[in-house]
């Protein structure tokens, strides 16, 4: 008889090898670090004359399956922000129960300040920076639009360590490779922002949510689109990528030589 | 295999490599096929019956559908150990529920609590739940947990090994509203294509439907094409 | 030794752990007197919402209109009206706010009003055994909206509620409404609280006011399902209604003592 309670019920060592039970960290340091099971992948936005265009697809991919068609990746915070959010969906969720809690904590005054998207910015940052600094980090890239506390748009980027950036145009995960440069391309540094119109900013964005969809493998042609502009937010769920270009491929025969 | 001190993952170059093996070699998983839809006046649940450690079965009979209440059911796959315990803790807190605030847990509840216990723990478990149910002021809903604990609503769901195997085919031959018959062809004509394509899946096919009228069993034999018998209580 | 005792108490109510020999809790007793002297609160369910309306006595000339508000939102679908001691309110109502978000937080949705009016009513409850403390010098009432409407006292479900120095004649006017059927629409309703608060105030006339409204609608109401305050526009509409009604009533009275609850006559002092 076995007199060590915690073997009982397991299977025998003898048969089966000792028990690995590394992953009860009964030993070593304690690392909490995780990996993202379903993900979103790219969020992209760009500033323009009067208000922010931000942009996401509605696919949670659990690794190379498009597992869910309809997740919403862009949230509205009350009239001032919008939140981008690629990488991990479930922490995705934790961090929009926080901000729902945050925003009904702030309706507690009807006339309350509001936190606007700079505010929210400063605080989500320093939330994924104290997790990461905890070794458990929240796995994801952020993008929030909206308005600082002098009424400029204001966009900005926050990832799992905590790091921040701003630009006139920002993308995480696979548009920052791609989508950028066409943002770089469209709005070259010395154009100002002012110079910018609305409908250009969404053209743009839709330009680049195609060239994802072309060449993004974790991508879909099903989207949100939200504009924020002192006029207050306008999301556009569930739109379809339009004005695709396939038909070149009847053109390419082969992958050399051959013709026919 | 799992490496020094309990990492569950990795990145990889080609995506996301899931470590289902944070169990020991040969403990009991459910590599499974398992789903739930709406239909007009409920949910159905389906399940197949194969437990496996490795490529033995463990078990050819299993019942995978779980009641956490009355009318408020979840499909396991994963870890036995795992989903076993976690249905364990919803169980009690929805009873506790029901108690404390006299009137039954919503679907939505019942679905919250699971999430909770998924996320809270993901470094700890391999889980991946779907949780359906009846509740009159909601009507049937349908839940679905994969492995990171996020939580999605859904018109149908479907999960474990042999799932991949079907995703063509339940989006090709799903309907909104459809009938109780209709909904229980769906499930399962879906479930025996996943026990035929994968080799973790097998057995019966059970089969849980709720409505109003509260719980309906049924069970489907491989030796009769899953035809039979049908309704067990 | 010197016994301190009341007229009343006769020693049974110096602590609220004791009975009296005849069964009675008097600090209890006490309490309610408090609420007596505060100014009224109503709370009307309809069947498309429900209003919170308060009598908020101006108890400083120098208080700014609009200030020291009376009505809480405790979560997005809910609100509460208290009448009696301000600072006990406000501690209620901060109770009321942790309830609701430890509710969200396991539950990851709205805490059901009734749920919520049970946790609160054994929370008051529970300042009626202890020595060390004194029962709320309030009474409550909350609004809310989860599937429907609802209006809750002390952990009870109503159709209308009235507390504070007016509720008998406020009572008197909910009952005439017929609450029960579910007629009445959330408009209506408004009005009708506002119109309820000025009779109530008849017999507080000594005392300035401000009218404070509060109002939950249906999800595809005005409020879509949360807690908010009456527009100003409305409010101030229902307060127009509310004086014509009055006038209508005892037309014998003089103008210039009626309820003095707009702002813009009260700034001119």
């Amino acid at each position: 008889m076995n007199h060590f309670p915690g073997t009982w019920g397991r299977p025998r060592d003898d048969v089966y090898g000792p028990y690995d039970s590394s992953y009860l960290q009964t030993t070593g340091p304690k690392t909490h670090t995780q990996s993202p099971a379903v993900t979103g992948t790219s969020v992209i936005a760009v500033k323009f004359k009067g208000g922010v265009a931000i942009a996401a697809d509605n696919l949670a991919s659990y690794g190379s399956l498009a597992r869910f068609t309809d997740v919403k990746r862009l949230r509205k915070f009350g009239d001032a922000a919008v939140i981008g959010f690629s990488g991990d969906v479930s922490d995705m969720q934790y961090i929009d129960r926080l901000l729902e809690s945050i925003d009904i904590r702030e309706n507690y005054s009807a006339h309350g300040n509001q936190l606007n998207a700079k505010n929210l910015h400063t605080y989500l940052s320093k939330v994924l920076y104290k997790r990461r600094s905890d070794f458990n980090p929240l796995w994801n890239h952020i993008l929030v639009a909206g308005f600082d506390s002098e009424k400029k748009p204001f966009l900005s980027s926050a990832d799992l360590l905590g790091t921040t950036f701003s630009a006139p145009h920002l993308a995480t995960g696979f548009g920052a490779h791609l989508a950028i440069p066409i943002l770089r391309r469209l709005f070259p540094e010395e154009r100002s922002i002012e110079e910018i119109s609305k409908e250009e900013a969404v053209s743009a964005l839709k330009d680049c949510l195609k060239v994802l969809w072309y060449r993004d493998a974790r991508s879909m042609d099903k989207y949100s689109l939200a504009l924020i502009t002192q006029d207050g937010i306008e999301v556009h769920e569930d739109q379809q990528i339009e004005a695709q270009n396939w038909a070149f491929a009847e053109s390419i025969k082969g992958y050399g030589a051959q013709t026919v | 295999m799992v490496a020094s001190h309990g990492m569950t993952g990795m990145l990889g170059e080609d995506g996301i490599h899931i470590d289902m093996n944070h169990l020991k070699k040969g403990e009991v998983n459910l590599g499974t096929s398992i789903m739930a839809i709406n239909f007009k006046d409920g949910v159905i649940l389906g399940a197949d019956s194969r437990t496996t450690t490795g490529a033995y079965i463990a078990n050819r009979v299993t019942d995978k559908l779980t009641q956490v209440h009355d009318t408020i059911w979840c499909c396991r796959s994963g870890s036995a150990a795992d989903t076993q315990a976690v249905a364990d803790i919803v169980s009690y807190h929805l009873n506790m529920y029901s108690i404390v605030n006299n009137e039954p847990p919503s679907t939505q509840v019942a679905a919250a609590l699971f999430q909770e216990l998924c996320y809270e723990n993901k470094d700890m478990l391999s889980a991946g739940i779907i949780i359906a149910g009846y509740d009159p002021r909601h009507g049937g809903q349908v839940y679905s947990i994969p492995l990171g604990g996020s939580l999605h609503k859904q018109a149908y769901s479907i999960g474990g090994s042999g799932s991949t195997y079907i995703y063509g085919y339940c989006d090709a031959n799903w309907k909104e509203n459809m009938t109780e018959e209709e909904g229980v062809n769906f499930v399962r004509s879906a479930l025996r294509e996943a026990i035929k394509w994968d080799g973790s899946s097998g057995g019966v096919i059970r089969m849980v439907v709720l409505t109003k009228d509260g719980a309906q069993r049924h069970l489907y034999l491989p030796d009769n094409g899953y035809t039979a018998p049908g309704t067990t209580n | 030794m010197l016994l301190i005792q009341t007229s009343i108490g006769t020693g049974y109510d110096l602590s609220n752990s004791v009975f009296s020999p005849d069964g009675r809790n008097f600090q209890v007793e006490y309490a309610v007197k408090a609420v007596e002297n505060g100014g009224t609160s109503v709370g009307i369910r309809c069947k498309d919402g429900v209003v919170l309306a308060v009598e908020k006595i101006i108890t400083s000339k120098l208080l700014k209109p609009g200030a020291n508000k009376r009505i809480s939102t405790v979560d997005r679908h809910v609100g509460i009206v208290s009448s009696g001691l301000a600072p006990d309110g406000r501690h209620f109502v901060s109770r009321a706010r942790d309830e609701a978000s430890s509710w969200r937080g396991i539950y990851k949705g709205p805490i059901p009003v009734s749920a919520l009016a049970n946790r609160l009513g054994g929370y008051v409850q529970a300042y009626t055994l202890y020595s060390s403390v004194r029962p709320f010098g309030v009474t409550s009432i909350m609004g809310g909206w989860d599937s429907e409407a609802e209006l809750a006292v002390d952990g009870q479900g109503y159709y209308g509620a009235a507390t504070g120095k007016g509720r008998q004649a406020a009572k008197a006017e909910l009952e005439k409404l017929d609450l029960a059927s579910e007629k009445l629409s959330l408009h209506d309703a408004v009005k009708e609280a506002a119109r309820i608060i000025y009779v109530a105030h008849e017999d507080n006339k000594d005392k300035e006011f401000e009218l404070e409204m509060s109002w939950i609608s249906s999800l595809d109401g005005p409020t879509q399902g949360r807690h908010e305050e009456v527009p100003k526009e409305l409010l101030e509409e229902a307060e127009r209604a509310a004086k014509r009604a009055l006038e209508g009533d005892d037309e014998e009275e003089d103008e210039g003592a009626k309820g003095t609850g707009n702002v813009g006559e009260r700034m001119e002092e």
